[in-house]
């Protein structure tokens, strides 16, 4: 196990990178602390299967450097680094039975055969595949393959980290939350780091204790799901993370409030002050959970024609026109929604302001 | 459930019957009525039961051909498909190299078999011949005309340079199709090369090998044109084949009836090695037990 730093990391796939279009990867620094499970969020493209291969050396970045508990490893051949990696679609070697793909990663940095087995045993019955043992692995299901490949994974117990390619792609809607959960199970036993990449938020918010969102080959925000939900750092992460996404609005600043269109909307004091002196294009973020429906003619509410109203069972989505903009209201379910007119109202402490697509905060 | 019986239902399997009939059974019947009568003339035939195949059986000069010809085929299927493999495994992967490999590689199979016997024919002999000269320069007493070792050497290297290309462009094939993941995966877990090789190529290659194998065991079971332009079979008969032999048999000395026999048990033997090679493989790591 080990502290993971990245160091001014950029890669790029083209020989000669001109653009900044061209780096699949841009000056990305950023620690994995021991022993944390990560989750590495982005949209298809992001870089993030880039940055996981990089880090288990997999591919050599283009600059930048690599440490594993300060020990530089970039140049280092995976085989060399302490590292397990788990792929998209099962990788199992098919004419071995369960236990000896299990034992594999095991048997190739020479371990005895009596402390194999035991491992072996021991991880089979976290995923439980004790029953297979003996199997041969290429007759089993599509998930008992993943669970295989999961497992090569997990076996060596002193690896800097696990890292996880969008393992539960193809598997099946119910056993994916199964085995999500005993994955953090088993971070919670084996005490592994381990990183999960996915474009899925939920699978992401289930999974990791802190969420690393990435955005066009730079991480954008690195925090607990609470911080993604609340603060997001940058408008992809509210676009991205959330549904439906943060409401955002280009907007100018007016003497301590944000102006959208024609519509003044309030402020606190700090967020005004430092969105005063920011350069650059302002946008107001507010995400749909935090925008208020209050009673006509209530202090700074906003009068806004409604679009539609979509009850989606528990909750109720509100589509009302700011303007040229339109905003999206979540309120709960009983909440009465007089048509025609909303009154929008925008609480202070959930209003942020981005400058160039960046927080404020 | 009830049964419903309508005779008419053959004619949907009709058009199938017909098109074996003519593309196998009839001109397989023809053989077949050689097998069994001795015909003198037109109109003037007897039927002999299996009198022909009795003698061909027992045909000593036929025995050696058949023991020649085992040795042969599988001297070459031992060369051919390793190295096939290991052509494969070593050949560039991308760009403008591979392309090249590939078709310099497939050279050999593009080049008419009466040719090939001709190429090496001039290319093994001593006077002027490259290989001959060369080899006998060096010292070694080379001449494939006269020594029965030096003609079996020239006839077996002749067919690993034809045939081996098939080999290599079958598994270099079968290579492609193992995705990347396999061999990152491997990486992770630190296989060494020889690991790679023998638990992810081997095993995924299984399907284009047993295809290899069965082409190249049924073409060199059968081999004719190159072994008759470059020996004729000899020196005496020591590189007469199974088809080289039915040929004197049919076309030389006119034995219609034991040559039509030997058809039919030339044709069972490759048949019966086929489905063993077939069978065989397709067992191979599926019904060994866990160990």
């Amino acid at each position: 196990m080990a502290k993971i730093d990245l160091v001014e990391l950029s890669h790029a796939y083209t020989a000669n990178p001109q653009r900044r279009e061209d780096y699949a990867l841009h000056k990305l620094t950023m620690t994995w602390e021991d022993g944390g499970a990560y989750a590495l969020l982005g949209p298809s493209g992001c870089g993030k299967t880039t940055l996981l291969n990089i880090i288990s050396g997999l591919v050599k970045p283009s600059t930048g450097r690599v440490l594993f508990n300060g020990q530089d490893v970039t140049l280092l051949h995976p085989q060399q680094r302490n590292i397990a990696q788990v792929f998209q679609f099962p990788v199992i070697y098919d004419t071995m039975t369960v236990a000896d793909n299990l034992a594999f990663p095991l048997r190739n940095r020479g371990w005895g055969a009596a402390e194999t087995r035991k491992r072996v045993e021991e991880i089979a019955e976290i995923l439980e595949l004790t029953g297979d043992l003996k199997n041969r692995a290429s007759g089993l299901s599509a998930d008992a393959k993943q669970k295989i490949s999961m497992g090569r994974g997990l076996v060596r117990p002193d690896v800097a980290a696990v890292l996880f390619d969008e393992p539960l792609t193809t598997i099946d809607q119910h056993l994916k939350w199964t085995l999500r959960r005993k994955l953090k199970q088993i971070h919670a036993q084996l005490k592994l780091s381990l990183i999960y990449v996915t474009h899925d938020q939920v699978e992401a918010m289930t999974f990791a204790d802190k969420v690393v969102v990435m955005y066009g080959g730079e991480v954008v925000q690195l925090g607990s799901p609470q911080d993604l939900f609340e603060q997001p750092a940058h408008t992809f992460v509210g676009f991205f993370v959330g549904s439906p996404g943060m409401n955002l609005m280009p907007c100018r600043i007016e003497g301590g409030s944000a102006v959208v269109g024609e519509v003044r909307i309030p402020l606190d004091p700090g967020t005004a002050q430092r969105a005063g002196q920011a350069a650059g294009k302002l946008t107001l973020g507010i995400r749909p959970e935090f925008v208020e429906l209050a009673r006509p003619g209530a202090p700074d509410s906003v009068p806004s024609p409604i679009e539609r109203v979509e009850d989606l069972g528990n909750y109720k989505i509100v589509t009302a026109r700011l303007g040229e903009q339109v905003v999206m209201a979540k309120v709960s379910e009983d909440e009465a929604v007089s048509s025609g007119t909303a009154h929008l109202r925008f609480p202070p402490q959930w209003t942020r302001i981005y400058a160039d697509d960046r927080s404020l905060a | 459930m009830q049964k419903i019986q309508d005779n008419r239902a053959w004619l949907l399997v009709l058009p199938v019957f017909v098109t074996v009939a003519f593309s196998a059974i009839i001109p397989l019947m023809t053989v077949v009525n050689y097998s069994v009568q001795d015909i003198l003339g037109p109109d003037n035939r007897v039927f002999v039961g299996t009198e022909w195949f009795t003698e061909v059986l027992q045909d000593e000069d036929l025995h050696n051909a058949l023991v020649r010809q085992i040795m042969f085929s599988a001297m070459i299927l031992a060369i051919e498909i390793p190295l096939g493999i290991a052509i494969a495994r070593a050949l560039p992967v991308k760009g403008w190299r591979a392309s090249l490999s590939l078709v310099v590689l497939a050279l050999p199979l593009l080049i008419p078999w009466n040719v090939v016997g001709t190429i090496w024919q001039i290319f093994g002999r001593g006077d002027i011949g490259l290989a001959g000269y060369v080899v006998n320069a060096l010292g070694i007493d080379y001449n494939y005309t006269a020594d029965p070792l030096a003609a079996w050497i020239t006839v077996v290297v002749m067919d690993v340079w034809h045939w081996t290309p098939l080999v290599a462009l079958l598994a270099y094939a079968g290579l492609r199709a193992i995705p990347d993941a396999y061999y990152q995966a491997a990486q992770i877990d630190g296989a060494s090369t020889w690991a790679v090789f023998r638990y992810i190529q081997l095993p995924k290659l299984r399907g284009v090998l047993l295809i290899a194998l069965l082409l190249r065991f049924m073409d060199s079971f059968m081999i004719y044109t190159e072994p008759f332009v470059l020996t004729g079979g000899g020196p005496g008969n020591s590189t007469t084949f199974l088809s080289q032999y039915l040929a004197t048999l049919a076309v030389g000395q006119f034995d219609l009836g034991p040559a039509a026999a030997f058809s039919i048990i030339y044709f069972l033997i490759v048949l019966l090695f086929c489905f063993v090679f077939y069978t065989a493989l397709q067992n191979v790591g599926r019904s060994r037990p866990a160990s």
